[in-house]
């Protein structure tokens, strides 16, 4: 099996660049990165100098338009990091460009700048004013930026109704379903019009059901507005519905960073397969990761399909064809897929 | 007092104790058993061999009496003085002008916008009574005041607590400084503030302010820590500047945690206002202290019963405020109307006198104080309870009283020390045994050592009494939830209650005797005890008791070997708050026949020559109240790890 190997876009400048980002904490923190300490183990460290390293020597690049997600268990530093990058926490070393601004430079007042136009956050708890109206809520960071009462309001109005949220402007937080004050805390993060919005577990708090609704109104979102997306889960499924990569952290440290069928299709070690083990094969590989070389003799007049479809979606123009489906990209013969080619990943991938 | 024996093997086995504590748990009722033993007998054999007292010459004293002699000290504060004096007299010009009738106006209209039309009601009804009892100029004096003393307080508390809850270094410093304000009896620096603001309303204001003002500060600092850290997030990545968060986020999200905090401020200077009586201050307390120097029972109840209402006025409508005020800021037509109807009320109060001059000023006729039905009721109760009260107080004197007291006078004073020094030992750490240790030479040195020992023996014989009130009353109502919606309304009206107003019952009833002073301050101190005691058994989680059901405990083994074991944390800190809430009665317990360095206090605000005395017994009941507080913290603190060292 052959295994591509993940190539972000370097065609654009990144939105978001992370460079060897540390966060530490415990005393004397600042010694750690770039010390023989930054190489044990966290129970090591912890032993050694009493310190915790959150966030270890991370870095990576975000383009322009993409969904980034971060994913881990609770403890990887996912919420750290994110938190890190914009500044809520301040980070121990490393740097963060957006936009190629260096965040991790910028003084107070310029923080504030890039917080108020450039980049927002929705929060697992919401973080809502909960004694404001809805749309006194979400028009609440063009208050904090100065913008005129009348021009927020209407801002914060076409917002509301962005979301699904019309009809309840005046409600208070506390009167709202929990998927419905995630709805405020996402026409919050929308409504400064950021070029960057980041995600920390926004749907944890969420009923299951809920919680797909709103990953589908994430989604609608980035096509309707195309915002370059940061999106930290502790959720796979969710982590491979939603992102054009993932990066997948474990101890501070990203172990496998890649788009979700080089998770699946080739896990980086024992820790990221176990993670992939339950996830349906079919729904995530493509006709990349099981196609096969012409063997002597074969039909080729099988159905054309590109290399990146996913397997499910293959199913039905494979079984209908008695020749083995031709995987072709750019009128090159790549390889060919039948269907018992088919049916060994998807009954493998039942095994689990 | 030997009944405490044998049951100390069959106790429930100790959790693991922290490291350096286990060795000394090991059969600590045998330990404490052991030093109790010795004291008495070294006390029996070192009778009247040395000297009770170590003959330290009263130099601080006399440094105290011509620090106080030198009144040059008011040169500096005359102009703070000034400034109180003069709002006091502004505030009651303005009741005077606005009259009852405008006054209770402006009274129900406030309480009408803050918390709603049924405390109005109650407000109206409440500031009736202070006429109809025929005080309502004093319960004018008394609201100036309290007015006056909470603006201040809120006015230097709220920032002082805004600045604690942002940040740490600055809590860590003011906690301690707000503890001590707490613990020191507020009758012991009641004089000493005389001395710098003279007697009379300033010294009045400024003592409210120290005694009321911690709730203020800690409540705004705990309010704004218990914000959603994730509302200040939030905030914070929208680009909010420190101002905006506290602004928009931090101050309104903390808004009814500060109003609870408000509402104790409130009623902490409730209660300290009709203290400061003894510094001359106007008002209520004037009347209550007035009634019991003459034993008027009648005028005292009078007097009393119009602070209760006040008490219970000021408690309710803050406290509806404090609930209403996240649902009162959404409707916004309600808030006009009632702010319509507000100014109505202010506007019809206030010119009603002028429409109407026969209504201008409270007619007398229609004032009916309950002074003289309550002095015929309480004199013919007394004339039935007398013997058995006389004999109450003898039997307890003799059996209790005395032997105590003797063992703490007739030991001379090293051998008090090194026992103080012991049991500290045996209950904390080498560092609670220093603290005892320091305190008592303190004493020694300020060179009042008999009081000393007469106010400790009282404070230990309240404390204990308190304690076993707390236990008794505690278990129940932490057991049956109907005993706890009986007592609860006693224990809050207990815990408002100011208390020279039982003061003048228990005087009647058992004599101007130390009794007297034991038992106002086990009614002090109960309430508080009660309900920590009742908090804590309730708390023991329902899975442990059934789990004790289903191995068939009967009531009593399930009191007794799960709940008080498991409260015992708990139960522990009810002693040391009980310990806290004694000492503050000493100075009062002086003043009704206790005796000791609570008769000092008093004898030094009412004579000259006698402030530099007064002064010292003040810093004495200080250390005195230092000392038991440590020893019994330690005690709690040993079985619940370390937490801080205090």
């Amino acid at each position: 099996m052959s295994s591509p190997t993940a190539t972000p876009s370097q065609t654009t400048e990144p939105a978001v660049s992370v460079r060897n980002l540390w966060k530490v904490f415990g005393p004397k923190a600042e010694t750690i990165p770039g010390s023989a300490h930054a190489e044990l183990s966290p129970a090591e460290l912890k032993a050694d100098t009493g310190c915790v390293a959150a966030v270890r020597d991370v870095s990576f690049d975000v383009a322009p338009g993409e969904v980034f997600v971060v994913m881990g268990l609770s403890g990887s530093g996912k919420s750290t990091l994110v938190r890190c990058i914009t500044r809520l926490i301040e980070p121990t070393a490393g740097d963060v460009f957006v936009d190629g601004d260096n965040l991790s430079a910028a003084d107070e007042k310029k923080l504030r700048e890039l917080r108020r136009n450039r980049f927002s956050m929705v929060f697992q708890h919401f973080g809502l004013l909960p004694h404001r109206r809805v749309l006194d809520n979400v028009a609440y960071g063009l208050e904090v930026r100065g913008d005129g009462k009348a021009s927020r309001l209407a801002r914060a109005q076409e917002v509301v109704e962005l979301v699904g949220l019309s009809g309840f402007e005046n409600s208070f937080p506390d009167q709202l379903s929990g998927g419905m004050q995630q709805r405020v805390g996402l026409a919050r993060a929308l409504a400064g019009d950021p070029d960057i919005m980041f995600f920390d577990e926004p749907f944890s708090a969420l009923d299951p059901l809920i919680r797909r609704g709103m990953q589908d109104e994430v989604l609608r979102l980035h096509h309707e507005v195309g915002k370059t997306m940061v999106f930290i889960t502790h959720d796979l499924s969710e982590a491979l519905r939603l992102g054009d990569r993932i990066a997948i952290m474990r101890n501070g440290r990203i172990v496998q960073l890649g788009r979700p069928d080089e998770l699946v299709g080739a896990p980086a070690d024992d820790y990221v397969a176990d993670f992939t083990r339950d996830i349906p094969r079919s729904h995530v590989l493509t006709m990349r990761w099981i196609m096969r070389d012409v063997k002597p003799g074969e039909p080729l007049d099988g159905p054309e399909l590109s290399p990146d479809l996913v397997i499910r979606e293959s199913i039905a123009p494979i079984t209908s064809s008695s020749a083995p489906a031709r995987i072709v990209k750019d009128g090159q013969l790549l390889g060919l897929v039948d269907r018992d080619d088919l049916l060994a990943v998807i009954a493998g991938s039942a095994q689990g | 007092m030997t009944a405490v024996t044998a049951d100390a093997p069959s106790a429930p086995p100790a959790p693991p104790a922290p490291a350096g504590a286990a060795p000394r748990r090991f059969g600590m009722k045998w330990q404490l058993l052991a030093w109790f033993v010795s004291w008495i007998v070294l006390w029996l054999l070192l009778n009247g061999k040395f000297p009770l007292e170590a003959g330290t010459p009263p130099f601080v004293q006399d440094a105290l009496q011509n620090f106080a002699s030198n009144l040059g000290l008011v040169s500096w504060t005359q102009p703070i003085i000034n400034v109180l004096n003069g709002l006091y007299n502004a505030g009651v010009w303005v009741t005077k002008q606005l009259g009852w009738t405008g006054m209770i106006g402006l009274g129900s209209a406030l309480a009408l916008l803050v918390a709603g039309w049924r405390m109005a009601l109650l407000t109206a009804l409440g500031m009736l009574s202070f006429g109809v009892l025929g005080l309502w100029d004093e319960s004018m004096q008394t609201l100036v005041l309290i007015a006056i003393s909470v603006l201040l307080s809120l006015l230097i508390g709220i920032p002082l607590g805004i600045a604690c809850g942002l940040s740490d270094r600055f809590n860590r410093i003011m906690m301690p400084i707000l503890d001590t304000l707490q613990i020191m009896p507020s009758l012991a620096y009641l004089g000493f503030i005389a001395l710098f603001f003279l007697i009379g309303p300033p010294s009045g204001i400024v003592a409210t302010i120290i005694y009321a003002i911690p709730p203020t500060i800690r409540l705004t600092s705990v309010g704004i820590r218990e914000v959603s850290e994730a509302s200040v997030e939030a905030s914070r990545s929208l680009g909010a500047t420190g101002w905006q968060v506290l602004r928009d986020v931090q101050l309104p999200m903390s808004r009814r945690t500060r109003v609870v905090g408000i509402n104790q401020t409130v009623m902490a200077a409730l209660s300290m206002i009709t203290i400061a009586a003894l510094v001359a201050a106007p008002g209520l307390g004037q009347s209550v202290l007035g009634a019991l120097e003459i034993l008027n029972i009648g005028a005292a109840f009078n007097s009393g019963l119009a602070l209760v209402i006040m008490a219970i006025v000021l408690d309710r409508v803050i406290s509806a405020a404090s609930t209403r005020s996240a649902a009162g800021q959404r409707s916004k037509k309600e808030t006009w109307t009632n702010r319509a109807v507000a100014a109505v009320l202010i506007a019809v109060g206030a010119l009603l006198p002028a429409i109407a001059p026969k209504t201008a000023t409270w007619n007398q006729a229609w004032s009916h104080p309950i002074t003289d039905p309550v002095n015929t009721a309480t004199d013919s109760l007394n004339n039935v309870l007398y013997p058995i009260t006389t004999a109450f107080t003898e039997w307890i004197t003799v059996w209790l009283i005395n032997p105590l007291e003797s063992l703490f006078t007739g030991t001379p004073w090293f051998i008090v020390i090194a026992a103080f020094a012991v049991l500290a030992l045996i209950l904390g750490r080498v560092r609670t045994a220093m603290t005892a240790i320091l305190c008592l030479a303190g004493c020694v040195v300020i060179a009042l050592w008999p009081d000393t020992m007469v106010t400790l023996t009282q404070v230990v014989l309240a404390a204990a009494l308190t304690l076993i009130l707390g236990l008794l009353i505690g278990v129940w109502i932490g057991r049956s939830k109907r005993a706890d919606r009986v007592w609860r309304p006693i224990l809050d009206a207990g815990q408002v209650l100011p208390p020279f107003v039982y003061l003048v019952p228990c005087l009647t009833l058992f004599g101007s005797t130390r009794l007297t002073a034991i038992i106002a301050a086990v009614i002090y101190a109960a309430p508080a005890v009660i309900k920590i005691v009742g908090e804590g058994i309730s708390t023991v989680p329902s899975d442990t008791i059934e789990a004790s059901r289903s191995v068939g405990a009967n009531s009593w083994q399930e009191i007794f070997k799960v709940q008080v074991p498991m409260a015992r944390p708990i139960i522990l800190v009810a002693l040391n708050q009980g310990i806290i809430y004694v000492m503050a009665m000493v100075v009062i317990g002086g003043l009704v026949g206790g005796g000791g360095l609570g008769y000092e206090v008093v004898k030094g605000f009412s004579q000259e020559r006698d402030v530099g005395v007064g002064l010292a017994a003040g810093i004495a009941i200080v250390l005195l109240g230092v000392m038991l507080d440590r020893i019994s913290q330690s005690a709690g603190r040993v079985r619940r790890t370390s937490s801080d060292v205090g």
